[in-house]
């Protein structure tokens, strides 16, 4: 039995890191065509750093992601602090208009924000599809990641703690600045880096709003996909593996750390 | 300021102009023709593309089914290990989650082309070329390895929460290994298994770059056709909110008799 669950475990790794290992491979191969090695080189590697395209497109994809996740940071954990206040329909009901984003496919959403720009022009007002309308549809679905990371801290943290601050002569900002934010600032923060991934990993939504001019990695990518392939995306694919795999590396030995403080901790108070 | 509700104002207006507007947009776009006169024509045109929303519902049923009995023993034997084996294994699991879906599969396409690695060590056999890609079993296999981590993840974490003396004490009181699973093991994971099928299901049946890149033009699915409508060459955002909104509604309808098992909150009993 125990020989069967560990091929099994086998088998579905290999199904799952197969293909990458693949893409990773061929990055090195010095011919154009997929399917059969001839040869060791960088050139790819050369070729993506001087890609002015892939380069222009990666700017874009960062300043976009910057902007819009720290704006949605902002707005969401603003809302996050009123919707607690709020009467239970009152916060059902908004909640529920919340979680549209994140439940409804993602061509949905692209389609309509498209939509909406497509209206808001024929009205006669002044938009281009492009780097604007990129920036207000990934503000819209990465606020909810930031309301729903945010609204649970709220949740745990003690009220008369910001009533406490106020009492030994805290103003309501000062109060808020050194006491509330402090207190949940693990929420934002992981609302940030949620929202700031997923704005990184769009495409779809990014499709639809993006018009011509405007390229985001990801719509790149999905252009060079197509033939003529052109096999810098291998080499870009390998990089991407690698960051991915060292952030999660990074943060998964930062957890084991922690935990095993914890740990010494409670011993060492005898628990 | 932390017992107001107005912090929560800018984010209702952003709500308000960029989830509920665009919705109804969608909503508005599908009944309306062009000069904004009120019609069905556009509804009822979608009936003429049955076909492609049966293909579409099946082709993401099979998936949805193969990653569930492919994820269901994978997530249980990793909830069975030590606490750093379950953090390794859940780690290998995103791990390729978190590159790009469209380069996850633009490898699969290396892979099944007619001189891809497949055909060509077929080859050295005599075999082939296999007619592989732009087949609907491609488009099932890009939708399997896409969003099978969306399906063991889920599955994991109710697993993980089962004790292996409940397991135990069933196997004490006379149960064989079929029935520990549909007595014990199915009833306490539904939660998990209709979280799996939604995260599946939703994406599988929406999605318009897997049947593009594996599925050839052949095997058009429902998010094709939208795509078609709006960025493609048959441009009719009216015809396309109308597709879209049909989508909408079977996806609500799939997710409310999904939720009807899954939701008898069952794992909470274990909490």
């Amino acid at each position: 039995m125990k020989w069967l669950s560990k091929s099994y475990v086998w088998v579905t790794m290999a199904f799952l890191y197969a293909p990458i290992a693949v893409l990773i491979v061929f990055s090195f191969n010095q011919s154009k065509s997929r399917g059969a090695w001839t040869g060791f080189t960088w050139n790819w590697y050369r070729r993506l750093f001087t890609n002015e395209v892939i380069i222009n497109s990666l700017i874009n994809t960062l300043i976009i992601a910057v902007i819009s996740s720290i704006i949605a940071t902002v707005i969401g954990t603003l809302a996050a602090i009123g919707i607690v206040n709020m009467k239970r329909w009152q916060r059902s009901l908004i909640m529920n208009i919340t979680y549209m984003p994140v439940i409804n496919p993602e061509i949905i959403i692209g389609v309509s924000l498209m939509l909406l720009f497509v209206w808001v022009k024929s009205i006669g007002l002044q938009i281009e599809f492009g780097f604007v309308t990129l920036i207000l549809a990934h503000v819209t679905f990465n606020i909810p990641y930031v309301i729903l990371n945010v609204m649970p801290k709220l949740r745990q943290m003690d009220m008369y703690v910001y009533e406490a601050a106020q009492d030994l002569g805290c103003s309501p900002s000062q109060a808020f600045f050194k006491v509330v934010i402090p207190e949940i600032l693990p929420g934002i923060l992981s609302g940030f880096l949620m929202a700031f991934t997923y704005s990184l990993d769009d495409f779809i939504i990014s499709y639809f709003v993006a018009g011509a001019t405007s390229q985001t990695l990801p719509i790149t990518i999905f252009s060079s996909t197509r033939p003529p392939v052109s096999p810098e995306i291998n080499a870009l694919s390998a990089i991407i593996f690698m960051v991915v795999l060292t952030v999660l590396l990074l943060v998964n030995l930062h957890d084991t750390r922690i935990e095993r403080e914890n740990q010494r901790g409670r011993r060492g108070m005898g628990i | 300021m932390m017992k107001t509700r107005a912090t929560a104002i800018p984010y209702l207006l952003w709500m308000v102009i960029f989830i509920l507007v665009p919705l109804l947009l969608v909503a508005y776009y599908a009944v309306t023709t062009p000069d904004g006169a009120f019609t069905i024509d556009y509804i009822s045109q979608v009936g003429e593309y049955t076909p492609v929303l049966v293909r579409s519902v099946w082709l993401a049923f099979i998936a949805t089914v193969l990653c569930l009995l492919i994820a269901y023993p994978l997530a249980f034997i990793i909830s069975r290990k030590s606490g750093s084996g379950q953090r390794t294994m859940v780690m290998l699991v995103m791990l390729p989650m978190w590159m790009n879906f469209l380069l996850r599969t633009y490898a699969w396409m290396t892979i099944l082309e007619k001189n891809g690695l497949i055909n060509r060590f077929l080859a050295q056999f005599g075999i082939g070329p296999l007619e592989m890609i732009n087949t609907q079993g491609a488009v099932v296999l890009g939708m399997v390895y896409n969003y099978l981590p969306f399906m063991i993840l889920p599955l994991y974490s109710v697993m993980t929460k089962i004790p292996n003396a409940l397991i135990e004490a069933a196997q004490d009181l006379g149960c064989n290994g079929v029935q520990v699973l549909i007595r014990v093991l199915l009833p306490l994971t539904l939660p998990g298994i209709s979280t799996g099928i939604i995260q599946v299901f939703v994406p599988s049946v929406s999605t318009f770059i897997i049947s593009r890149m594996l599925g050839g033009g052949g095997n058009l699915l429902i998010g094709d056709l939208i795509d078609l409508q709006f960025l493609g060459n048959a441009y009719n955002p009216n015809l396309g909110a109308a597709i879209s909104l049909v989508l909408m509604v079977m996806i609500l309808l799939c997710m409310s008799i999904t939720n009807q098992f899954g939701d008898e909150e069952k794992g909470e009993m274990l909490k």
